[in-house]
C-alpha cells in the first residue's frame, strides 16, 4: 500500500497516516485563463482583418463603452429583457405543469405528446409574420415568440423525467396508501426536478434567440435593433457588443438556475457526488 | 390480532413476445395462511411466483382469480393494515431517514408532535435513532433496509410483508440483519410473510416455510426450531437446523429439471 501512495504522492506516507489533500484548481480559474486566453488570440489575429468582416476585443470595448456613454445599450437591454422575462416566465410556469399531465397517464401522453415532440421541431422563423397578424408589431409578439421557442424543451424534459420516475418509488407511495395527488405532488416531482431544471436550462438559450428573431421580423427595437443597425452601417465592432451581451447574460442565468437547482434539489448533486468538485 | 390468508389465489400475465401474446400463469390456486405473530418464509427458485403472492399480499397487484384476507375480512387494494418492506429499501432520496419514517406515518393521518415521536422512536428501534437527519446516499445498505423496517413498522400494521429484504446484502450484514429482525420480531409479535430465495434463512428466520414451485405451492412444513432464536449462529449449529435445511432443499430439488 506504502509502495502505491509512494508512486503518486512526492512523499511515501505512513500506513494510517492520511496523505496531504492534492490541491485542485478551482474551476473558476480554468475557465477564466480560458477566457483569458481566447480574447488574447482574437485580440492578436482580429487587427489584421478587414473591420466589415469582422472585429476584436478592443474596438468592441470602445463600440460598449460608446453605447453606454449615449444610454443607447440600456435602453436597448431594457427593452428587450420585458419580453424575455415574460415570454420565458410563462413557458416555465405552462410548460413544467404541462409535462408533468403528459407524463402522467398513458392517455395523455397518447393525445397530447405528439404536439409537443412536433412542436419543438417547429420552424418558429417562418411562423412569426403570422403571429404578426395575430398579435400585431408590439410587446405581445415578442412574448409569444419567446414563449413558444422555449416551452417545448421545458415541457419535453419535465415530460421525460416523469417517465424515468422508478416505479418502485410510486410503489412506495401506493402501499402507504397515498392518494394520486400525493404521489404526484410528493414522490413524483421531487424525483422529476433534476429533469425539469435541465429543460430550464437549454431553454435559456432558445429563449435569448427567440427574443432576438422577434426583434428582428417584428417591430425592430432592443438588442436586436442595436444588432440590425450597426450591421446595415457596417459598423462591425458596436454590432458584436449586443451579440456578446447576450451570450454573457445567457452564461449569467445558466449559473442562477445551477444555484437554484443546488438550493431546491440538493440531494441530486450529492448522489452525483459532484458537490466535493 | 394480524392473520393474513391467500385462498385459492391465481395470477396469470399477458405478455406480447414478437407479435404473438402468450399467457404466463404466474400463480396456481395458492392458498395458505400466515397466523398471528407467525413468521412464514416464502421460498423458492427465481421465477416460481413468490415475489407475486407477496406482491397481491400487498394489493400492489391484482389477483385473476381468488381472495386476500387479513384477520377474517377480504382486503382489495393497499391498506395501512399490510406494511411493505422492499427488497432494496426504496427510500425516497429527497428525505432525511427520519421524513421516510415519518411519510408512512402521515400518509396514515398522524400529524404534529406525535408524528415526530413515532418516527423517533421506530427510528431509535431498529438503531438508526443517531442517523436520523441523514439522507438514504449517506446510509449503508444495511442502514438503508433498517429505514424501510422502521417505515413499515412505524404505521403499525397487522401484517409485514418483506420481499428480499436482505437479498442485496453482503453475508455479514445480512446475518446482522437477520438477528435484529428476530430481536424486533420477539418484541413486537408482528405477523410476517418472508420472501427469500436463501435456503439458510428461509429456516433460521421462520415457523413454517412454504415452498414454491413454478407458481405452485410444493410444499410447507414446520421449523422445529425453538423461540427466542436471538442468537442466529448458535441455532445454524443445531441438528434440527440441519435437519429442516436438508428437508427444504429436498423439497425445491424435488421434481426439478437436472442438467446431467
Amino acid at each position: 500500500m506504502a509502495e502505491i501512495a509512494g508512486r503518486t504522492t512526492p512523499q511515501p506516507v505512513a500506513p494510517g497516516e492520511s496523505a496531504p489533500p492534492r490541491r485542485m484548481v478551482p474551476a473558476w480559474v480554468i475557465t477564466t485563463s480560458s477566457v483569458v486566453g481566447v480574447l488574447l488570440i482574437w485580440q492578436l489575429l482580429g487587427p489584421t482583418i478587414n473591420p466589415v468582416f469582422g472585429s476584436y476585443p478592443s474596438e468592441i470595448a470602445l463600440a460598449f463603452v460608446d453605447l453606454v456613454k449615449t444610454g443607447k445599450l440600456w435602453t436597448a437591454l431594457l427593452e428587450s429583457v420585458q419580453p424575455f422575462v415574460v415570454g420565458y416566465g410563462l413557458a416555465i410556469l405552462i410548460g413544467v405543469p404541462l409535462g408533468l399531465v403528459i407524463g402522467g397517464s398513458r392517455v395523455t401522453e397518447a393525445a397530447l405528446g405528439i404536439y409537443v415532440t412536433a412542436g419543438y421541431a417547429m420552424p418558429l422563423i417562418a411562423l412569426v409574420p403570422l403571429l404578426v397578424l395575430w398579435l400585431g408589431l408590439g410587446f405581445k409578439v415578442k412574448v409569444a415568440t419567446v414563449f413558444l421557442m422555449s416551452i417545448f424543451p421545458i415541457c419535453i424534459n419535465t415530460w421525460l423525467g416523469v417517465t424515468a420516475v422508478p416505479k418502485t418509488l410510486i410503489e412506495v407511495g401506493k402501499s402507504f396508501v397515498a392518494p394520486n395527488s400525493v404521489i404526484l405532488r410528493r414522490i413524483i416531482l421531487p424525483a422529476t426536478l433534476p429533469y425539469i431544471m435541465a429543460g430550464i436550462r437549454l431553454a435559456v438559450g432558445r429563449a435569448v434567440v427567440a427574443m432576438v428573431i422577434a426583434e428582428f421580423l417584428t417591430s425592430i427595437s432592443g438588442l436586436g435593433a442595436i444588432i440590425i443597425n450597426s450591421a446595415n452601417n457596417f459598423d462591425t465592432a458596436t454590432m458584436f457588443v449586443p451579440v456578446l451581451l447576450l451570450m454573457v447574460m445567457a452564461i449569467g442565468l445558466n449559473s442562477l438556475i445551477g444555484l437554484v437547482e443546488r438550493l431546491v434539489a440538493p440531494w441530486q448533486t450529492e448522489i452525483a457526488g459532484r458537490d466535493q468538485e | 390480532m394480524g392473520e393474513v390468508s391467500l385462498i385459492d389465489v391465481s395470477k396469470r400475465f399477458t405478455l406480447r413476445v414478437g407479435g404473438e401474446t402468450q399467457t404466463v400463469q404466474a400463480l396456481t390456486r395458492v392458498s395458505f395462511t400466515v397466523r398471528d405473530g407467525e413468521i412464514v418464509s416464502l421460498i423458492g427458485p427465481s421465477g416460481c411466483g413468490k415475489t407475486t403472492a407477496l406482491r397481491i399480499a400487498m394489493g400492489l397487484e391484482t389477483a385473476s382469480a381468488g381472495r386476500i384476507m387479513v384477520d377474517g375480512s377480504e382486503v382489495k387494494g393497499c391498506g395501512h393494515d399490510r406494511g411493505m418492506v422492499f427488497q432494496h429499501a426504496e427510500l425516497l432520496p429527497w428525505l432525511t431517514a427520519m421524513q421516510n419514517v415519518m411519510f408512512g406515518l402521515e400518509m396514515k393521518g398522524m400529524r404534529g408532535t406525535a408524528l415526530h415521536d413515532t418516527a423517533a422512536r421506530y427510528l431509535d428501534l431498529v438503531g438508526l435513532g443517531e442517523s436520523r437527519h441523514r439522507r438514504p446516499h449517506q446510509l449503508s445498505g444495511g442502514m438503508k433496509q433498517r429505514v424501510g423496517i422502521a417505515r413499515a413498522l412505524a404505521i403499525d400494521p397487522k401484517v409485514l410483508l418483506m420481499d428480499e429484504p436482505f437479498g442485496a446484502l453482503d453475508a455479514q450484514t445480512r446475518e446482522t440483519m437477520q438477528d435484529e429482525l428476530m430481536r424486533l420480531h420477539e418484541r413486537t409479535r408482528k405477523t410476517i410473510l418472508f420472501v427469500t430465495h436463501d435456503l439458510d434463512e428461509a429456516v433460521l428466520i421462520a415457523d413454517r416455510i412454504v415452498v414454491m414451485r413454478e407458481g405452485c405451492i410444493q410444499e410447507i412444513m414446520n421449523v422445529p426450531l425453538p423461540r427466542p432464536r436471538g442468537d442466529l449462529g448458535r441455532a445454524r449449529g443445531t441438528k434440527e437446523f440441519a435437519a429442516t435445511r436438508y428437508r427444504v432443499w429436498q423439497a425445491l430439488h424435488a421434481g426439478a429439471p437436472t442438467l446431467h
